[in-house]
């Protein structure tokens, strides 16, 4: 099999991707003898012979490093618990806002229910650790929240974020698009966030197209405000 | 085999399968979904998760659970099915859950849970089978990773002739000769077996037989979930 | 995750314009769909589909004895089972309040408005009736699942052929149909209003409805009402209440005719 016909291939669990010694296995995928089979459904993508599954699918995946959006859920002496939208929640630290809080008035700085960018800095047995300390990150006051699925956000952002420049220019609003697939739209007014929201649902919907900044490009020009 | 052409209350042949059907996404609030269908029998599945485990008590640190619900709907068969679990729901639930569980990696998800709904919406016969094939697309739809699909099919006796694929008024109204025989059975894409079960008496070359037949129907029986969950990709409803 | 709480003040700030997110009127349904005969097995049946919510009503009928006070009727039996697969939120276990809730409004709402003849499924009095049972499942919850559920129970009820009498044995014979379940020709439709801010609107969509304050359902006829609820604890002016009756009328009159129009 040649690398063209291999990649973007829609593939399902245990089907075999590829036969030859010199295949690596890569992200979902395994080795049996000289196959490479998948583990999991979604797309082929073949690099230097490393074959890999990109998922289409699925329930976030935390990783370090990633901006997230969640909710805040609980208060506890020295921190808040966040829903990330993944199998585990999140705990945001005192020590991890960049300011100094009294333990006294933790609710100075969120509340139950508020939502808040934050990033993950560290996963661990105890579990998912997120911090403030970084410029962009904080709770969120105004906009609103739109959630699509965490693994069309690649998409959503685009390469060196040109599909994301492309929406925030088109609809003048601010966009922080979080890895878990929440996405903060605030703009100047309803009809601009709503319009931001249907541009952002369009790419998730149509994720699967080649050249789909230029199909957004055309949608804009349909889809006028 | 016999050799004299055995009827089949529907017209099938012995060793037939009755038409399908699958779907997926057809639950869009779920994580994964799927439906499948094999003549009137309709199962549709949903899978939510991994998530976490509540309750707290309920969580297993060492692996994750795997929580199938089977829910026969109440007008899904001729006499009325009263609402809510009964013996027969919870035993399939747990079957549903063996027959899926060897492909998944559970132990990537401690203390979480994958939730499988499965809902039985017009019954004839096979329904487990139907809810394994549906659940197991869900699970794949839900991006879990799994070693392969799962794929589930009924063989039998009806009389002394093998079939394929039996329905309802084969499983409960048929008392033709020796009567009948179910065998449903659920294996993986690598011949596998995850579940088995039997109803019925047969010999055991035919049931040899028999479940060699149902192997064999598997294999077409993937092709239309993979062929399903392919189909979902590329802007299809 | 329950809609955040900012998306509520904006929901709020446009519906003070008059304006909701989908471009929908106050007073405007998604688009309705209606399925009939979607399981063979029960008398009658339908999925509906409102938008994305979902819910599947299969009718099932058996022979039974007359309530004491009513020798010479049929009965009702209508049940709801919200189910974990249609949302993420409801959790395993017993059916919980909305379940049972719903099975009793929409229950209510068959009843009261007369729409079967009890009296024709009479088949010996004090002895012999028809059970007329409506069993409600949801498959997915994008909002609205009360009304979906209304919409599904009456098209079943109306494409529904009652299974044949056996004398001899004096219970249903299901490889027998005997006509039609006898229903009046003016139906009922449960219509739930709900309060965000100061405005009340028709079929939330799952946002839309996360921030409803309360809730009015209206069992309604041509020109009649049939039953009522007041769901949830904030309160609502008796002007409030007279603006809903005026309102109702024109509902009914847009969801009945998709009604008419998909139910044959």
């Amino acid at each position: 099999m040649t690398n063209e016909s291999a990649s973007r291939k829609v593939i399902v669990p245990g089907e075999v991707i590829v036969k030859g010694k010199e295949y690596l296995p890569g992200e979902g995928t395994e080795k049996k003898g000289e196959e490479i089979v998948a583990m999991r459904f979604g797309l082929v993508e073949e690099v230097d012979r490393i074959v890999k599954v990109i998922p289409l699918s699925g329930v976030y995946q935390p990783r370090r490093g990633n901006v997230v959006i969640g909710k805040v859920e609980m208060v506890t002496f020295n921190g808040w618990v966040l829903n990330i939208g993944a199998a585990d929640t999140g705990f945001l630290s005192l020590m991890e806002v960049p300011r100094f809080v009294n333990k006294d008035a933790m609710d100075e700085v969120m509340s139950i229910g508020d939502m808040v960018v934050a990033k993950i800095w560290a996963i661990n047995q105890r579990g998912i650790d997120l911090s403030l300390k970084q410029k962009g990150l904080g709770v969120i006051d105004e906009g609103m929240i739109m959630k699509i699925n965490s693994n069309k956000v690649p998409r959503v952002i685009g390469k060196e974020g040109s599909m994301i420049k492309l929406i925030k220019d088109e609809t003048g609003c601010n966009i922080t698009v979080g890895q878990n697939g929440l996405i903060w739209v605030q703009g100047k007014n309803v009809e601009d966030e709503l319009f931001a929201k249907r541009a952002i649902l369009f790419v998730e919907e149509k994720s699967y197209l080649h050249g789909l900044t230029d199909e957004l490009t055309k949608w804009f020009k349909e889809n006028k405000k | 085999m016999t050799t004299k052409e055995f009827k089949r209350n529907d017209g099938r042949k012995p060793m037939e399968l009755r038409p399908i059907k699958a779907k997926v996404g057809v639950v869009p609030n779920a994580d994964g979904s799927a439906m499948y269908q094999s003549g009137d029998t309709i199962a549709i599945a949903a899978v939510y998760g991994p998530k976490q485990m509540h309750p707290q008590h309920s969580q297993n640190p060492e692996k994750g659970t795997l929580r199938c619900t089977y829910i026969m709907n109440s007008f899904s068969v001729s006499e009325r099915a009263k609402m809510g679990p009964n013996r027969r729901s919870q035993e399939i639930s747990k079957i549903t859950e063996w027959a899926l569980e060897p492909v998944l990696m559970l132990k990537d998800y401690p203390s979480q849970v994958i939730d499988v709904h499965v809902n039985i919406i017009q019954a004839d016969g096979g329904t487990r089978c139907a809810g394994i094939n549906a659940a197991s697309m869900a699970l794949a739809h839900a991006g879990i990773p799994m070693k392969s699909l799962v794929t589930s099919v009924s063989c039998g006796k009806l009389d002394k002739t093998l079939v394929l694929d039996i329905n309802g008024y084969e499983d409960s109204k048929f008392d033709e000769g020796e009567g009948s025989t179910d065998i449903p059975i659920s294996v993986t894409k690598d011949g596998s077996l995850t579940h088995m079960q039997l109803d019925g008496k047969i010999s055991v070359d035919q049931l040899k037989e028999a479940v060699q037949a149902a192997r064999e129907a598997c294999k077409e029986i993937y092709d239309v979930q993979k062929e399903a969950l392919k189909k979902s990709v590329g802007g299809e409803k | 995750m329950e809609t955040p709480r900012i998306n509520g003040e904006r929901i709020r700030r446009y519906l003070s314009e008059g304006k909701r997110f989908d471009g929908r009127k106050m007073d405007e349904f998604r688009n309705i769909q209606i399925e009939l005969g979607i399981s063979k097995k029960a008398e009658g049946s339908a999925r509906v589909r409102i938008g994305k919510t979902e819910v599947i009503v299969g009718i099932k009928m058996d022979v039974g004895e007359p309530y004491p006070d009513s020798q010479d009727k049929g009965n009702l039996v209508t049940s709801a089972e919200l189910l974990p697969l249609s949302s993420p939120r409801i959790e395993l276990g017993k059916p919980g309040f909305d379940s049972i809730e719903m099975g009793r409004i929409i229950d209510r709402c068959i009843r009261e408005s007369k729409f079967i003849n009890f009296e024709k499924l009479c088949i010996k009095e004090g002895e012999k009736v028809w059970n007329v049972f409506v069993d409600i499942y949801s498959i997915n919850d994008d909002g609205n699942l009360l009304d979906a559920a209304g919409i599904a129970a009456i098209a079943a009820l109306k494409s529904a052929k009652m299974p044949g009498y056996n004398e001899a044995t004096g219970k249903a014979d299901y490889e027998k149909h005997a006509g039609k379940i006898p229903l009046s020709d003016d139906f009922p439709i449960s219509i739930t209003f709900h309060k965000i801010g100061d405005n009340f609107i028709v079929d939330p969509t799952r946002e839309e409805e996360d921030f409803s304050e309360t809730r009015v359902t209206i069992g309604s006829l041509k020109g009649t009402i049939a039953s009522m609820q007041k769901g949830e604890t904030e309160v609502i002016t008796f002007e409030d209440l007279s603006k809903l009756l005026e309102l109702v009328g024109k509902v009914y009159k847009d969801v009945a005719k998709e009604v008419e129009k998909q139910v044959k």
